[in-house]
């Protein structure tokens, strides 16, 4: 899987307060969630953002709480991939869960600027900025998690795993 | 190699014999929990699997908690969403208006979980619970909703940090101190992905309630859980709620850590965690020119009858500042109840507090006490980050109950020996 995008860059601790506030969170409509997400640090960034564009962040992105809301405003707001130092447990598992890519690469956050282009590459955790040509390697995603990536998310995962086992009982 | 009780719990419930930190499970779940933000989303995957039964409608606990009694047409739909699905599927554990409080405060309390019990919620605060020995960790809706229907769930087994307490505690400190002080020393990224096991003298003396506010603050360290070994303490609590069989675990003397951390307690003031992170940390000392708009004494963190207890004791015979607001929210009914019978609900009301219903209140900005721009609220609650409470420009600081009902009085932040 491979993935071509324009930049957003986030900074440390990118909590899911930040990523949408609880203020939005009676409701669950994805049109609501795109509108708000990043309101109060980034209030450009709901309009401004394209189908395809890639956040890059910095530490422990996606901290706080376990809303499934957050990462959900980030993938629906059009955002193909987040890059980040390291990510929040919660957050991680919730990206994968929903079918938004995450890598984790320390080393490529920091050359990175606003509005770079940049490649990525999901099966090999290869990362390429377009514009000065550098080239990163990120920790490669875990097998367990790109069979959930492949299968397009949890939910189908477990769909598939289930048709596979019932006839050995296994749910 | 030994394995820490983290790793014995995630073990037995996927029938293996041994595990490693690194290594991938799939476990079988004794508690699956949801609140009225996280369940609406857990529904929806719930649908999506197309089941037509919970795995064990014994073992589903869905609370409203975080916007109920309901705050605006949106969030009351979203609880009729849950309260339909709740009916549907027969949901044992459903606890609607009236004997609903705080998730992570009733479930302990209705001896839902017990020692060596694996719980999964839809609820960062999840991991309250290790305060009891079990394993218990916060997920998203998705994880969720596919627990519901199958029971089961996908762990990586986490490296254990092991946090050893000794020495003695000086006046005023509690358990809110001391995670609010190690917090500081990890940082908000220092147990990411990890195990944290609360140990040692001063832990083995501490009181459930105070286990319960450390275990849930160990999310804010970025940890998978926290975990405190079960003792005599947890067996009292545990067995005149519940009668189920539960399992003691312990760790093994030769059980493998990440990292090992010992504490002097004797070193630690009460202390503030300063907006807007819960590892942004300074004594009391340092804080007392700040001067709040707001109080707030409750949440999952420190809404328990201990808590309250403390702050009424602080309040007994004294008035809240003039121009402060002081919101006590009770955790749950029977907290409520028992601060009514104790005469603690009068003692705030005398001093000038207004009390909540037991609910998440204005914890996450909700509603019951959101700040307005440029405002400052001193909380016992467990995050601080920016517009938590409301308005992007407005700042929380996080505090125990004995400071947060002696800043009320002070109006600013300051000691019961100040007043
Ligand atoms: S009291 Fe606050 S932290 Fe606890 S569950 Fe409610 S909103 Fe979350």
């Amino acid at each position: 899987m491979n993935i071509e995008g324009k930049v957003w860059k986030f900074g440390d601790n990118i909590d899911t307060d930040v990523i949408i506030p609880a203020r939005f969170l009676n409701v669950s409509d994805k049109g609501e969630l795109v509108k708000n997400c990043f309101t109060d640090l980034r209030p450009d960034f709901s309009k401004g953002v394209s189908q395809g564009d890639i956040i890059v962040g910095g530490n422990n992105f996606g901290c706080g709480s376990s809303r499934e809301h957050a990462p959900l405003a980030i993938k629906e707001s059009g955002i193909a991939a987040i890059v980040a130092k390291s990510f929040a447990r919660i957050f991680y598992r919730n990206a994968f869960n929903i079918g938004l890519p995450i890598l984790e690469c320390r080393e490529a956050v920091d050359p990175v600027k606003e509005n770079d282009q940049i490649y990525l590459d999901l099966s090999t955790g290869e990362i390429v900025n377009r514009g000065s040509g550098e080239r990163f390697s990120a920790k490669p995603i875990p097998d367990f998690m790109m069979q959930i990536i492949q299968a397009g998310g949890l939910v189908e995962y477990v769909r598939t795993q289930s048709i596979n086992s019932s006839k050995s009982e296994v749910s | 190699m030994g394995m820490t009780i983290t790793e014995k719990i995630l073990a037995a419930h996927a029938e293996m014999d041994n595990v490693r930190p690194g290594d991938f499970l799939q476990a079988q779940v004794d508690m699956a929990l949801a609140n009225d933000i996280t369940a609406p989303l857990a529904i929806q995957v719930f649908d999506e699997i197309g089941r037509e039964q919970l795995f064990d409608r014994e073992k589903v606990a869905l609370v409203p908690d975080h916007f109920v009694p309901n705050k605006d047409i949106p969030s009351a739909e979203q609880a009729k969403l849950m309260r339909e699905f709740a009916r549907k599927y027969d949901v044992k554990n459903y606890f609607e208006v009236g004997e609903m409080g705080i998730e992570h405060v009733i479930l302990p309390e209705k001896g839902l979980v017990i020692p060596g019990d694996l719980v999964i919620g839809a609820d960062s605060h999840t991991c309250t619970y290790g305060a009891l020995g079990a394993f218990a960790s916060g997920v998203g809706s998705t994880d969720l909703g596919v627990i519901m229907a199958t029971g089961k769930i996908w762990l990586k087994v986490p490296p254990t940090i092991k946090v050893w307490f000794e020495s003695e505690l000086l006046p005023w400190v509690g358990g809110k101190d001391l995670i609010l002080y190690l917090l500081g020393e990890l940082g908000v990224e220092g147990a990411n992905y990890r195990s944290i096991e609360f140990t040692g003298p001063v832990i083995q003396k501490l009181s459930m309630d105070s286990r319960f506010t450390m275990a849930n603050m160990a999310v804010e360290g970025g940890a998978k859980n926290g975990i405190f070994e079960a003792d005599e303490i947890t067996k009292a609590y545990v067995t005149e709620r519940s009668s189920r069989q539960p399992q003691y675990w312990k760790s093994d003397p030769d059980a493998d850590y990440e990292r090992e951390i010992t504490i002097d307690v004797g070193q630690i003031q009460p202390q503030v965690a300063f907006p807007h992170s819960p590892d942004n940390v300074r004594p009391v000392s340092e804080a007392t020119d700040i001067r709040p708009d707001q109080v707030f004494i409750g949440s999952c963190t420190n809404g328990r009858m201990e808590d309250l207890q403390q702050a009424a004791e602080v309040l007994k015979g004294r008035a809240v500042a003039r121009g402060l607001r002081l919101i006590v929210i009770p955790g749950s009914p029977d907290i409520y109840k028992k601060a009514i019978r104790e005469g603690i609900i009068e003692t705030f009301l005398e001093a000038g507090a207004t009390i909540g219903p037991p609910s998440c209140g204005p914890c996450l900005g909700g509603h019951l006490g959101i700040l307005a721009e440029g405002e400052k609220c001193v909380s016992t609650s467990n995050r601080n980050f920016i517009g938590r409470m409301g308005h992007p420009e407005s700042e929380v600081y996080l505090v125990n109950p004995v400071v947060a009902a002696a800043s009320a009085v002070l109006g600013r932040i300051g000691l019961p020996d100040e007043m």
